[in-house]
């Protein structure tokens, strides 16, 4: 099993976001989270990665990595997309691609060339400050900068949010990549599209808890949690 | 005339270089930790002392290698086992923190080396002049800390901008979170950025204490104009406190040569005000409200433009 989170909670000063959260992902697996703004999915991506003080068990890989600090997580092989996109404005692409990377000595599967080549802007603007870079740019720039570290699982954040169709159709296509080579994703998605195309489980929240887990078919024949849960 | 507008030029960018060399590490630590250091010019008198204890032990060329790495281990420390705590409690408590700091140091430094002025001398190797214009000896020395800030600025920009840990850092000053998820340890890098913006402070320190004068006060004297520099060069931004650094030092070299006042520019008051409080202000020199007006300027660009020159936070 690549990730086990057993009856996680987490708190913003006394708001009690999560309330018990527990959700599996085994290697290889894309799995999606998803639900409504609001019921507490990026914060259990947040929590698994210690930006947010995590009560509950988080084992990665069969460690139990709740209490570690980020940079430790990371280094145990757990890559994390954050929804606002964070680039590095004022450093190129390159560089801002070449932080990803944890150790210089041990680069990974995925190197600064092959990344450059699968996307031919990113090729273009490769030594252009990266704070220049439109929307859609900027989104695949956080992913590949996080694949450079040569994440066992990625943890994508909104990864869709205020872009183009087409942009989205792109990142989807990227996702479905990272899944093909064998990296473990775990979605968090508002948008049902890519992760029902991608996914081969979803998970769905709702008030700080898991309130359906299935497959997309499962999700797709189930009207009353859709409606109660998902739909606007 | 050309002689006062050369030697000021030369003394202004000196001490210009100077204030740099301690900007340069305050505003970098604000922009990390996201708090002025209080204490950050009492490095640059630990630097000064250290150096002259070390120069009377085993002369001042070891002084100068040894005494900023003493200060850094100290402000390593200080991070580490200080403000690190603190900052659990918000960033009054780190501002107090560092306030205190200040204190303590100057009253350490009191205890051990008094409250008089210590002997720190230029070394002999130095103490010649470099050239003579305009009648004026130039000191060698004087010279010579130009050359270490401009090394220590050039290599700061290449570290920078040119290697992997530069750019962490870089990335850090705006992104501590993102840098942290990808791997690297945002903690220590912090600390060593600490540490090495106190060893430049105290690298001022010593180069500065022979040309200067050392005593337990240099650190209340100077801290005052580095928060200057820093808020008008725009707190956070290291091109902008090297432009600050620069005009401050100018600025007040020039001011304190200039014996100008009103009533060399327009003549004596009439004899009916001559005897008011009016004849004071008339006869003031440019040299005697000197002091003043990188204070002048603070406020100005403080009504003018808060962000300072180069900044780009409104506070």
């Amino acid at each position: 099993m690549m990730l086990e989170v057993n009856n996680l909670h987490a708190y913003y000063g006394k708001s009690h976001i999560l309330q018990g959260v527990d959700m599996k992902i085994g290697a290889g697996e894309v799995v999606s989270l998803l639900g409504r703004n609001g019921v507490g999915r990026s914060t259990t991506v947040k929590a698994i990665m210690g930006e947010v003080p995590p009560h509950g068990s988080i084992r990665f890989k069969g460690t139990e990595i709740a209490g570690l600090p980020s940079y430790k997580i990371a280094h145990l092989g757990l890559g994390y997309v954050p929804e606002n996109r964070d680039i590095f404005p004022g450093l190129t692409v390159r560089q801002n691609l070449m932080l990803g990377i944890k150790n210089p000595r041990h680069p990974g599967k995925w190197r600064l060339d092959d990344m450059l080549d699968m996307f031919s802007n990113l090729k273009a603007r490769a030594d252009t400050a990266a704070g220049v870079l439109s929307g859609g740019e900027k989104q695949m720039l956080t992913i590949c900068r996080t694949l450079m570290g040569d994440p066992e699982l990625v943890m994508i954040d909104e990864p869709t949010e205020g872009l183009a169709p087409i942009i989205v159709q792109q990142v989807g296509d990227l996702i479905a990549e990272i899944a093909r080579r064998g990296v473990s994703i775990l979605l968090v998605e508002q948008k049902l599209s890519i992760a029902m195309r991608i996914s081969h489980r979803v998970y769905v929240m709702g008030h700080g808890q898991i309130v359906f887990e299935g497959t997309p078919s499962e999700l797709k024949d189930n009207e009353a949690i859709r409606k109660e849960w998902l739909e606007v | 005339m050309l002689e006062l507008i050369v030697i000021s030029s030369l003394n202004g960018i000196l001490f210009g270089m100077l204030l740099f060399l301690m900007a340069s590490g305050l505003t970098v630590i604000f922009s990390m930790l996201g708090v002025l250091n209080f204490a950050h010019a009492s490095f640059y008198m630990l630097g000064a002392f250290f150096g002259f204890q070390i120069s009377r032990w085993v002369g001042f060329w070891p002084a100068l290698v040894l005494a900023p790495l003493l200060a850094g281990l100290i402000g390593i420390a200080v991070e580490r086992y200080g403000l690190r705590h603190v900052h659990k409690n918000g960033h009054v408590a780190e501002l107090l923190f560092t306030f205190g700091l200040a204190f303590a140091i100057e009253e350490v430094v009191q205890i051990i080396w008094g409250k008089s002025p210590v002997d720190f001398r230029v070394p002999a190797v130095l103490d010649f002049p470099a050239f003579t214009i305009f009648s004026t000896n130039y000191p060698a020395f004087k010279m010579f800390m130009l050359l270490v800030s401009v090394v220590i600025f050039l290599s700061l920009l290449l570290v920078l901008k040119k290697t992997r840990v530069g750019l962490i850092v870089q990335a850090a000053l705006t992104h501590p979170h993102m840098v942290a998820h990808l791997g690297h340890n945002v903690g220590r890098i912090f600390m060593l950025v600490f540490g090495v913006g106190t060893a430049l402070a105290a690298v001022a320190g010593v180069i500065a204490g022979p040309a200067l004068v050392t005593q337990s006060n240099m650190a209340a004297l100077l801290g005052p104009i580095l928060f200057v520099v820093v808020v008008v060069g725009g707190l956070g931004s290291l091109p902008g406190a090297f432009i600050a650094s620069l005009m401050i030092g100018l600025l007040q070299t020039f001011a304190v040569s200039i014996n100008t006042s009103p009533a060399s520019l327009f003549g004596p008051l009439d004899p009916a005000w001559a005897t008011t409080w009016l004849s004071d202000i008339w006869n003031v020199t440019v040299a005697q409200v000197a002091p003043v007006l990188p204070y002048l300027l603070l406020v100005l660009v403080l009504i003018f433009r808060p962000m300072g020159l180069l900044g780009t936070r409104e506070t």
